[in-house]
């Protein structure tokens, strides 16, 4: 048994790498404009020298400009959603763990919902200061001020407690909903209709703005979550057991939080709320190749990235000239999979 | 065990490649009218293909007789009531996909300011195509300016002087006839009823609006925004007349006259009770100096039937 996982995780990873680089490809390459890759040397070209060609510009703006920050924000968002799934489920030692459920999520949603319903009178100087940038920061503040409130009621100056966190992530959240919903109810209805294409997501506003403010963010969690493995391992035990090999608990607990704060905000912020990543990626992964996280975080991170991508390409071409949310897509691929894999192997990872 | 496994390993990435097969194939069919027409046409102005965004601006370029030219229009676009079955539809005006907007081969560009999101505007706008925004201001005088915009845009500007000066002569001649109106009656804007419960225009909705223009008080002023009223406030309301929003295929008058409270009504007594379409109403477009028209008709016959 253990042989055969080490080799299904072996070719696991090789079969995810080689589609994520198709799927990259493909995302680039496909658009309702019809301009394809063989576009890209005048695109580049163009970028270079101011191009005059209207042709080369074209190729220039739909190729470099749009399709080109979509689709590395596409990346992200889909390898940190994963991610952020693996580490709330190996923390809570809980397989129904999500980023939402702790109450980022709708942290992250009621400060951006509050942006966009306020951003006319009460939240006036804030979205004058940012811009179209308002959004983004205000998700991912409220992402963060969720996560640091749940922390302080999770810990109260001692040790973080699972079950305590979990409970006062399902409280947050749905105090935030309920906040949400008051905002929505005091909005017009062109509010409202924003407020409720934001909560199904979208990558249709991506930009090299965006790509520059989650940079950061990949970059810590690039750094950052090789750290954590060995906790999650051991957290797989049992945190007594985790604390016996040697495991900082409670110092990886708030490292853990921390990063899927991050990971969670920097997503909600750029592309909206996009849910199923987070639980249908990880359940593939440990199906197919166990539960060992040296496989699962990198894994993971690479099919999450290839399913929003495809997820974003149905998004854009399925409609065009219009577009679907996202939010959408991912609902109607991640949901049936997920079926498919609890009936079939049984809900035993 | 060996094949067992592999096979469930080859089952599951399976379904981002169907999923890419799939997507592969829409490319492939989409792709090719794409191609065919995807350079964007300069020339003589009345060749101009027009991707219209904004309800109003469709409105208002068929108003202008430039119905024709229009090659693609966003869902807001519900009048004439064909436009969204003949034209390409972009989507809705406050959530455009840039790439599927630049994929209609047109001259001109005609966006509501009120679309968004910023990026994929702000996209539209540095692409070659001409791109020009028009003032979105639910007013009388919002409207004229939209007209003349739209009408500059085009080349069309004597057209645009034209519909314009009519509807503001329309316009003077409403506010003129307002100001013999000695008691102005408390209207009620009725969305909709759901579920026993009736959804009313407060303050600031484009109902407001009408209701303003036709010379009446808005009986549900006291808050802002379309909101879900009790019947027990329809009858603390006491409003003179009801005016229901009628929709395709959709009787809300039935539903709302079934309402109990509504048989309390005094409006109800004595008439007062009428639909009118939506679009018609509140669009804020052309049509909208013959809507308050209508209503004031309606309610003040008295005033309205004194001819110059």
């Amino acid at each position: 048994m253990l042989q055969t996982r080490v080799k299904a995780s072996k070719i696991l990873i090789l079969i995810s790498f080689v589609s994520l680089i198709v799927i990259l490809i493909a995302s680039l390459s496909i658009g309702p404009t019809g301009i394809s890759l063989t576009s890209l040397l005048p695109a580049v070209e163009a970028t270079i020298w101011e191009s005059s060609s209207v042709e080369e510009r074209r190729a220039r703006l739909v190729l470099i400009d749009l399709r080109l920050p979509r689709t590395l924000i596409g990346a992200f968002v889909g390898a940190a959603l994963a991610v952020s799934g693996v580490m709330m489920q190996g923390l809570f030692r809980n397989p129904l763990a999500d980023p939402g459920l702790v109450g980022v999520s709708a942290g992250a949603a009621l400060a951006a919902v509050a942006t966009i319903a306020l951003g006319d009178d009460l939240l006036s100087g804030w979205v004058s200061l940012f811009g179209i940038y308002a959004l983004p920061i205000s998700a991912f503040l409220g992402g963060l001020t969720t996560t640091l409130l749940l922390v302080a009621a999770a810990g109260r100056g001692g040790p973080l407690m699972v079950g305590t966190l979990l409970l006062a992530g399902i409280a947050f959240g749905a105090l935030a909903g309920a906040l949400t919903g008051l905002i929505s109810y005091a909005s017009d209805d062109r509010e409202l209709r924003d407020l409720t294409l934001w909560s199904m997501g979208s990558l249709s506003g991506a930009s090299w703005d965006k790509v520059a403010a989650v940079l950061p963010f990949a970059i810590l969690l690039l750094v950052a979550l090789p750290a954590t493995i060995k906790a999650l391992n051991g957290f797989l035990l049992g945190e007594a057991e985790a604390f016996h090999l040697g495991i900082n608990v409670e110092r990886m607990k708030f490292v853990i939080v921390g990063l899927t704060a991050a990971a969670v905000g920097a997503s909600v912020a750029v592309a909206g709320v996009v849910g199923f990543v987070g639980i249908v990626v990880p359940h593939m992964v440990r199906l197919i190749a166990g539960p060992n996280h040296t496989i699962v975080i990198p894994a993971s991170a690479v099919i999450g990235a290839s399913l929003i991508l495809a997820a974003d390409i149905a998004a854009r071409m399925v409609v065009q000239p219009a577009e679907l949310p996202i939010g959408i897509v991912m609902a109607i691929i991640g949901a049936p999979i997920f079926l498919h894999l609890i009936i079939r192997r049984g809900f035993t990872a | 065990m060996h094949i067992l496994s592999l096979s469930k390993i080859f089952c599951q990435p399976k379904y981002s490649f169907v999923v890419f097969a799939l997507i592969v194939t829409f490319t492939v069919l989409s792709g090719k009218s794409a191609f065919s027409k995807s350079k964007p046409e300069e020339g003589r102005i009345s060749d101009q293909k027009i991707v219209s965004i904004g309800g109003d601006i469709t409105e208002i370029l068929y108003a202008l007789g430039l119905g024709s030219r229009i090659v693609a229009v966003d869902t807001t676009s519900l009048f004439p009531e064909n436009v969204l079955k003949e034209k390409p539809n972009v989507g809705y005006m406050r959530a455009l996909s840039a790439e599927g907007v630049l994929s209609i081969p047109a001259s001109i560009i005609l966006v509501s300011e009120g679309a968004g999101p910023p990026n994929a505007v702000a996209a539209l706008k540095a692409s070659s195509t001409k791109y020009v925004a028009i003032p979105d201001d639910p007013s009388a005088e919002g409207i004229t300016r939209k007209i003349e915009a739209i009408a500059a845009a085009t080349g069309v500007v004597p057209e645009g002087k034209r519909i314009s000066a009519k509807i503001s002569a329309d316009f003077a001649d409403l506010a003129k006839k307002q100001k013999l109106i000695s008691q102005k009656k408390r209207v009620l804007f009725v969305l909709g009823v759901r579920s026993g419960r009736i959804s009313v225009g407060g303050k600031g909705t484009s109902a407001d609006g009408i209701l303003q223009l036709a010379g009446v008080e808005n009986a549900a002023k006291y808050f802002n925004g379309f909101k879900l009223i009790t019947s027990e406030a329809l009858v603390a309301m006491e409003p003179d007349a009801v005016i229901l929003m009628k929709r395709r295929g959709n009787h809300s008058g039935d539903a709302f006259s079934k309402l109990q409270a509504v048989q309390l009504l005094s409006a109800n007594k004595n008439g007062y009770i009428r639909e009118m379409s939506g679009l018609y109403l509140l669009g804020f477009g052309p049509r909208t100096p013959d809507a308050a028209r209508e209503v004031m008709e309606w309610l003040y016959p008295e005033i309205t039937s004194k001819k110059e």
